[in-house]
């Protein structure tokens, strides 16, 4: 295994005025890196999902955790880096293209099941969805075009089944006292 | 009822057991100030600067164990605040501190006064709120209380915009508290506790490193408990000092980069190191990598984000230190390790630590020696830091829990005034001593005003060096002496000066003399200022330099040191 890989961390917070603040404030502090982060609301009125995507040693990763977990207003965290997740993003590429390489951008788009979503005299509006790495791809294959512009939501993240975040109470003793 | 904002903080205070208050009023807060006369409950005590009010707050914090309260305005009166508020929180000190804010309507717009508090705030606190709307106040105030006193303790500011302070609205008591996301875990882990106990009951060379947490939850009894049932010399952190009497066989003095030399060996060869409530700090660890190789860790702490922190550990236990030790020793099983504790005799024998050199000159660690002497160890005792800090650990021998009050985690010079007010307030009839250096004394010294105003018979020995003196000795140890803006050469005369206040002053500038300088602070009825005029260049021993390990340590030079 890796030492430094990348991790996905859900948290389900309070939708309040400087959540957010706080919580980005904690990962500056300590010197945690996000590689990205998605926020947006829950199924519960007042509460937001987070999905931080944290670059880090399983160290690093489960301090990012407990001070996640130490934040007030933070309610339940899951990392759900090792566990069977669906993880999505999306993105919009905007790719050079003329009557040359139309059809090929295309083809391309096809095959990742992405979709043209604009059309100008010379250039194209791609949207795609999908893991990280596969918008990576998508984005360096058109890039073989000239891609002026990218615009990527942040992954955002689900365990598979039926298993949830677990909360705070429950979560802590879990991840602390298997560490013997 | 209908009542105004104003009048909800008051009663909210009220009901949180509060009623001393620090602090200093502005247009802000003022509404808030203007319905003090009408709560006669709640003793406003106006310091002379907002770094006193928080830093007075955290003191009395520390000896109550209850939430210290400071009130201050928007703006600097806010600013001036952080400084205190940093403090509390390095050192898990319970504080609830209430700012007024610029009128709800104009934040945001660089009104007069508008700094965000909340914002500037946010990486020391435990928690903030800027409460909008006077039906939030009791709520919040009752949130702050339990989030600042519950788990690891810690600072907590509301911030109040002055609007709100004059809004009037039906006021209701608080509900349940509605805090979904916190929820502290005292309880610990069985499986882990037994576990604990299971490896306590192995070990033949076990150690006790106690810090600040032991105090925070008064497991002192359980603390001793544990350690005579299975004969376990017990060590504490700077913070911890205190926490286990220094007269006590098994105690072992305190380890690190100041501490005694033979707590700092007596971990290293340790076979297993019991860590309740402490943090692994780097004044304590040096190089993380190379602490303690020789020896499984328990450790016991109430904030899971510190288990595995700095160092890794066997066994940890999240939970509350008096409630896991109380359940722990349940399952300990009584022992004696005579070689090992012979062994730690011959360690405090070849590194004693606490040896004052024979010498007619006025050294600081005798005024330590001697203020520790003629109060029996029963006094509360504030600290600056610096030099004097480290001697006033090393030389005073506690009997009391909880009589050590200290900036550990922050290092906060200018400490010793308004913290060693604080512990006065607090409590009223004891002895409090602040050990204090000439340039932290410097830093804070308006409050002598605040502490003539309010009678309060602190005792301040000024260990005066006419240095920064621990930046002097880094000079020297590692900067060839080169004594770059660390000399005071322009200090006031700290007697006329505390007389200037109304302040009975002393001046000791010779060894023979200080007894009879303490006995005369101690027999007058008010506040104290003894000004010793102590050896300019003395340095604190042992040493261990930052980032190293007990094998670094430099120890006092040989002629001064007892060899047995
Ligand atoms: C507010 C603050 N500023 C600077 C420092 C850095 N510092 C640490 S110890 C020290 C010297 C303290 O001098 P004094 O209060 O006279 O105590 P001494 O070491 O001489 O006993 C300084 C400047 C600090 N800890 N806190
Ligand atoms: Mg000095």
């Amino acid at each position: 295994m890796k030492s430094s890989e990348k991790h996905t961390i859900t948290a389900l917070v309070e939708d309040r005025a400087g959540v957010l603040n706080r919580i980005s404030s904690m990962f500056r502090r300590r010197g945690y890196n996000i590689s990205s982060l998605a926020v947006g609301k829950s199924e519960s009125a007042g509460l937001s999902r987070m999905t931080f995507v944290v670059d880090g040693d399983a160290k690093t990763v489960e301090m990012v955790v407990k001070n996640l977990h130490k934040l007030v207003e933070v309610i339940k965290v899951a990392d759900i880096s090792e566990e069977n997740a669906v993880s999505r993003e999306l993105a919009l590429i905007r790719v050079k293209c003329d009557v040359a390489t139309r059809s090929e951008i295309m083809q391309i788009v096809d095959i990742f099941r992405a979709k043209i979503v604009d059309v100008s005299q010379d250039t194209l509006i791609v949207e795609v969805t999908g893991n990280e790495d596969k918008v990576n791809s998508l984005v360096d294959l058109l890039d073989t075009f000239g891609v002026f512009e990218v615009m990527r939501t942040g992954t955002v993240a689900m365990s598979r089944g039926a298993s949830f975040e677990q909360d705070k109470s429950a979560n802590s003793p879990r991840i602390l006292e298997n560490a013997s | 009822m209908i009542k105004k904002g104003s009048q909800i903080v008051c009663e909210s205070l009220l009901r949180e057991g509060c009623n001393v208050v620090f602090g200093i009023p502005g247009g802000a807060i003022l509404p808030l100030y203007q319905a003090l006369p009408e709560y006669p409950g709640l003793r406003h005590i106006l310091t002379r600067h907002e770094q006193g009010a928080s830093l007075a707050a955290d003191g009395y914090a520390r000896v109550t164990g209850k939430p210290g309260v400071a009130f201050a305005t928007s703006g600097p009166g806010a600013t001036n605040l952080v400084t205190g508020i940093a403090t509390a929180q390095m050192d898990s000190v319970p504080l609830v501190i209430v700012t007024g804010q610029v009128n709800s309507w104009t934040i945001g717009s660089d009104a007069f006064q508008e700094t965000d508090i909340t914002g500037i705030t946010l990486p020391v606190t435990k928690h903030n709120f800027l409460v909008m709307d006077a039906s939030d106040i009791a709520s919040s105030i009752k949130e702050a209380f339990h989030i600042a006193n519950t788990g690891r303790p810690g600072p907590v500011l509301v911030d109040i915009p002055r609007d709100v302070f004059v809004q009037e609205v039906e006021y209701e008591e608080p509900g349940e508290l509605n805090l979904p996301g916190y929820s502290p875990n005292f309880s610990g882990h069985s499986g882990q506790i037994r576990k604990a106990a299971n490896l306590i009951n192995e070990s033949e060379k076990p150690v006790i490193i106690a810090g600040h947490g032991v105090i925070i939850s008064k497991a002192y009894d359980e603390l001793k408990e544990l350690a005579e049932k299975a004969q376990i010399p017990v060590i504490t952190t700077l913070l911890g000092i205190s926490c286990f009497p220094e007269d006590h066989v098994l105690w072992t003095g305190w380890p690190g980069m100041h501490g005694m030399a033979y707590s700092s060996f007596t971990i290293e060869e340790a076979d297993l190191v019991i860590a309740l409530g402490m943090r692994f700090d780097d004044r304590i660890t040096g190089n993380p990598s190379k602490f303690a190789l020789n020896s499984k860790k328990i450790h016991i702490d109430v904030d899971p984000s510190e288990i595995g922190k700095n160092i890794a550990v066997d066994v940890p236990i999240v939970g509350d230190v008096k409630e896991v030790l109380s359940r722990m020793n349940t399952h300990v099983v009584a022992a004696t390790h005579p070689s090992w504790l012979k062994r730690i005799d011959v360690l405090k024998k070849d590194h004693p630590s606490l040896n004052i050199p024979e010498t007619s000159k006025l050294l600081a660690r005798q005024v330590v020696k001697d203020i520790s002497d003629e109060t029996k160890g029963g006094a509360t005792i504030v600290t600056g830091v610096g030099q004097h800090q480290m001697w006033a650990a090393q030389h005073y021998r506690f009997k009391k829990p909880c009589t050590f009050l200290t900036s550990g985690g922050s290092g906060t010079m200018g400490y010793e005034v308004p913290a060693a007010m604080g512990a006065q307030v607090a409590d009223p009839d004891s002895t409090v001593w602040s050990i204090a250096g000439d340039g932290g004394f410097q830093m804070t010294l308006c409050e002598l005003a605040t502490i003539a105003e309010n009678k309060l018979p602190v005792k301040f020995a000024i260990l005066n060096n006419g240095f920064l003196g621990m930046v002097r000795q880094w000079q020297e140890i590692f900067f060839d002496s080169s004594y770059v803006s660390t000399a005071y050469t322009g200090n006031p005369d700290f007697v006329r000066l505390a007389e200037a206040y109304g302040i009975k002053g002393i001046r000791v500038t010779d060894k023979t003399q200080v007894k009879t300088a303490i006995a005369e602070a101690m027999d007058h009825d008010g506040p104290v200022v003894v000004d010793f005029i102590v050896e300019q260049e003395e340095n604190v021993y042992p040493m261990i330099p930052s980032g190293m390990t007990v094998y670094d340590m430099i120890e006092e030079p040989v002629p001064e040191k007892v060899t047995t």
